[in-house]
């Protein structure tokens, strides 16, 4: 997913406005609170072993204050649990990550985490591999503001171990001066103006999948000649010179510097690059339709009952719409939990309109997920999609 | 008995660190390479079934980053020493009170991450940086030219990382020349370019074949200049097996690919020492 290559430096100097923001306008009852609660939140403080969680996240995908050390939902969450959260912000790859924990998951041996944020088709590969726990949904009476459209996926059809942290939209980002008429379809990310400067994601169920959309295949019941034909065309751009890149995240760098002018992004980073260039870059989901996907909150098989129990409460927690709606702010991934938009009003108005962390309901049904794949398909799926790549 | 356990009891760290660091993962590297996918196992999940053809698939498969591979090490390898010959002769022999300073210059770059050094590389190069539009004004390049996402940027990269790596052999060895030997090639009637070829260029070869090895074989194996400058047309072994390592869960053939290029890296660093014909390596 995104995050992984900007550096949490040059990542929060582009957040700095936008989460400074957040905070000045209306997050200040909860920092204020947060400051006052003198040392509590993550880390820190030295409550009895038994109460604290530990949490495993993506960097920067959790609201900080101005000092970059605090997370001001967190810590309201622990005045008013009383359960501290170790918060770690080392998820970085979702491969890399797997391989870290693998092992001791194997062996049921603690892995560090009671609570871990896997992209959409790793949890799939957790929970086929029996390395997740069940909720016990007594304790999450919350997970019914779950957005309709991220409600049953095919690895986890109702939820039942698995909730989204953040929505990620897949689609067209442009230098608006080389696209004018801005990128909706296929044929204008491959326009002359283009050429040699586009940069396609890494994430292949992204990048493949648009293709395959304006293609007209559906991605939930998307076949193996389908999705190799879309390779095929994949490659070929590649090999004729369209393509510069097939990056994660450094793609936002090469529309700064002007190496790229059109890309398949994300929109969450195409939101701090809109708003921090002055219309200078814009995102749109492709008419043909784009894609969405999400990281998961996730309870590994090796928490303890009671780890277990307080992340449940810290899951229900993050999905009161309040809540929900202050990490937006912050985040500007498309918020999972439905009544936030309403909560965001009170933060900023100008965030709750934004389609970028709010799609309407129309631009929802535009969005889908790629189907879960086996284990045979992903392993030869992913090889087809790297050796296009060049790898 | 003392004077004979002595040197053993000294090799021990030495030695403990190479079998748990080296050996082991070495041994574990041969296992993986020969393992297939486990009959309705999960992702990354592999048996041994001892498949040497593993490595056939592999390096054909691969063949053209192979290629690049060591097309791309072979000419960072010769430009880093045309580089750094002349630069390190200045320093050993011009260099006067101003030699240590300027081999400070030169390791000076290590004071600083290469992977930042690298996407700095990045930025000067890219359309915003000041490189373009002055080539793009000299009409040297056309409007549509870029230069990072290129062979060009890839092996300059290279080049740029792996200099100090050249230059510090090759200044040792240079430094050690005698002067007198070429006054001596002067008084003799020698000019310039036969003393530099009959007597300080075999006086350096220790440095040129040390800074030449010290160059090829990482470049042959880096990924990261492949990674930041290049495109998907660039892409070299080292990140063939980062994505089949890692982004595959292919293990088997990302344990093929490391072992056939260590091989190969071996044998043809063994042709060319024996060529070169160097005893003593500096």
């Amino acid at each position: 997913m995104a995050k992984k290559s900007l550096s949490p430096e040059a990542r929060s100097i582009i957040n700095s406005k936008v989460s400074r923001r957040a905070v000045l306008a209306g997050a200040g009852a909860v920092a204020g609170a947060g400051a006052l609660a003198a040392c509590g939140g993550s880390g820190g403080s030295s409550s009895s072993a038994e109460n604290t969680i530990r949490w495993g996240n993506w960097p920067l995908y959790l609201d900080v204050d101005d000092s970059g050390k605090k997370y001001p939902t967190l810590e309201a969450f622990t005045k008013e649990t009383k359960i501290n959260v170790k918060y770690f912000e080392d998820y970085n790859d979702n491969d890399e990550f797997f391989g870290k924990v693998q092992a001791q998951l194997k062996l049921k041996k603690d892995i560090g985490y009671d609570l871990v944020c896997p992209t959409d088709w790793m949890a799939a590969r957790w929970i086929r591999l029996g390395y997740t726990q069940k909720f016990d949904t007594a304790n999450i009476p919350n997970r019914t503001n779950l957005l309709e459209t991220l409600a049953s996926p095919s690895f986890d059809p109702n939820r039942e171990s698995s909730l989204t942290w953040q929505g990620i939209m897949g689609g067209f980002g442009w230098n608006t001066e080389k696209n004018p008429k801005g990128v909706r379809t296929l044929e204008d990310l491959f326009s002359p103006a283009n050429k040699g400067k586009i940069v396609v994601l890494s994430e292949m169920r992204d990048t493949i999948g648009i293709i395959l959309r304006s293609q007209g295949v559906s991605l939930a019941t998307v076949t193996e000649d389908q999705f190799m034909n879309a390779v095929d065309y994949l490659e070929q751009k590649i090999s004729d010179g369209w393509i510069r890149g097939v990056k994660g995240n450094e793609y936002a760098e090469d529309l700064t510097s002007g190496d790229a002018t059109a890309v398949i992004g994300w929109s969450g980073d195409m939101f701090i690059l809109k708003s921090e260039n002055e219309g200078k870059f814009d995102f749109a989901i492709p008419e043909a339709g784009g894609t969405i996907s999400g990281d998961n909150m996730v309870i590994p098989s090796t928490a303890t009952a009671e780890a277990k129990a307080n992340a449940e409460k810290l899951i229900n927690y993050y999905y009161d719409p309040a809540v929900a709606a202050e990490v937006a702010a912050y985040v500007n991934y498309v918020c999972p939990v439905n009544g936030a938009q309403a909560e965001m009003e009170k933060i900023d108005p100008d965030l709750a309109s934004s389609e970028f962390i709010f799609p309407s309901a129309k631009t929802m049904a535009n969005l889908s997920v790629f189907r879960a794949l086996t284990p045979a398909e992903e392993t030869k799926w992913t090889e087809a999609f790297q050796k296009a790549a060049g790898n | 008995m003392r004077k004979i356990g002595t040197p053993y009891l000294l090799l021990i760290p030495g030695m403990g660190f190479l079998l748990i660091f080296f050996l082991l993962p070495i041994f574990n590297l041969a296992q993986t390479s020969t393992q297939t996918p486990k009959d309705g196992g999960d992702t990354g999940q592999y048996e041994q079934t001892f498949r040497l053809a593993n490595y056939a698939d592999a390096i054909f498969e691969n063949r053209e980053q192979f290629g690049r591979s060591f097309l791309y090490a072979l000419i960072t390898t010769i430009l880093a020493l045309a580089i750094a010959y002349p630069l390190a002769y200045a320093i050993a022999f011009k260099g006067g009170r101003f030699k240590n300073v300027m081999l400070v210059l030169v390791i000076a770059p290590f004071f600083v991450s290469f992977l930042l050094r690298t996407i700095a590389w990045k930025q000067i190069l890219g359309e915003e940086g000041f490189v373009v539009p002055v080539l793009r004004s000299l009409q040297i390049i056309s409007e549509s030219t870029t230069l990072t996402s290129s062979p060009f940027a890839v092996v300059m990269g290279m080049t740029y990382n792996f200099l100090p790596f050249m230059t510090l052999p090759l200044y040792a060895s240079i430094d050690r020349i005698d002067p007198r030997t070429l006054e001596a090639s002067g008084d003799l009637y020698a000019n310039g370019f036969t003393t530099f070829r009959k007597v300080t260029l075999p006086l350096s070869m220790p440095g040129v074949v040390a800074g030449t090895l010290l160059t090829f074989i990482p470049a042959a194996g880096d990924y990261v200049n492949a990674a930041i400058l290049g495109s998907p047309q660039t892409k070299m072994l080292g990140n063939v097996i980062e994505s089949r390592y890692f982004r595959i869960v292919d293990y088997p053939t990302a344990a093929a690919l490391s072992f056939t290029l260590m091989a190969a890296i071996l044998i043809l660093v063994t042709i060319y020492v024996r060529k070169a014909g160097t005893e003593e390596l500096v």
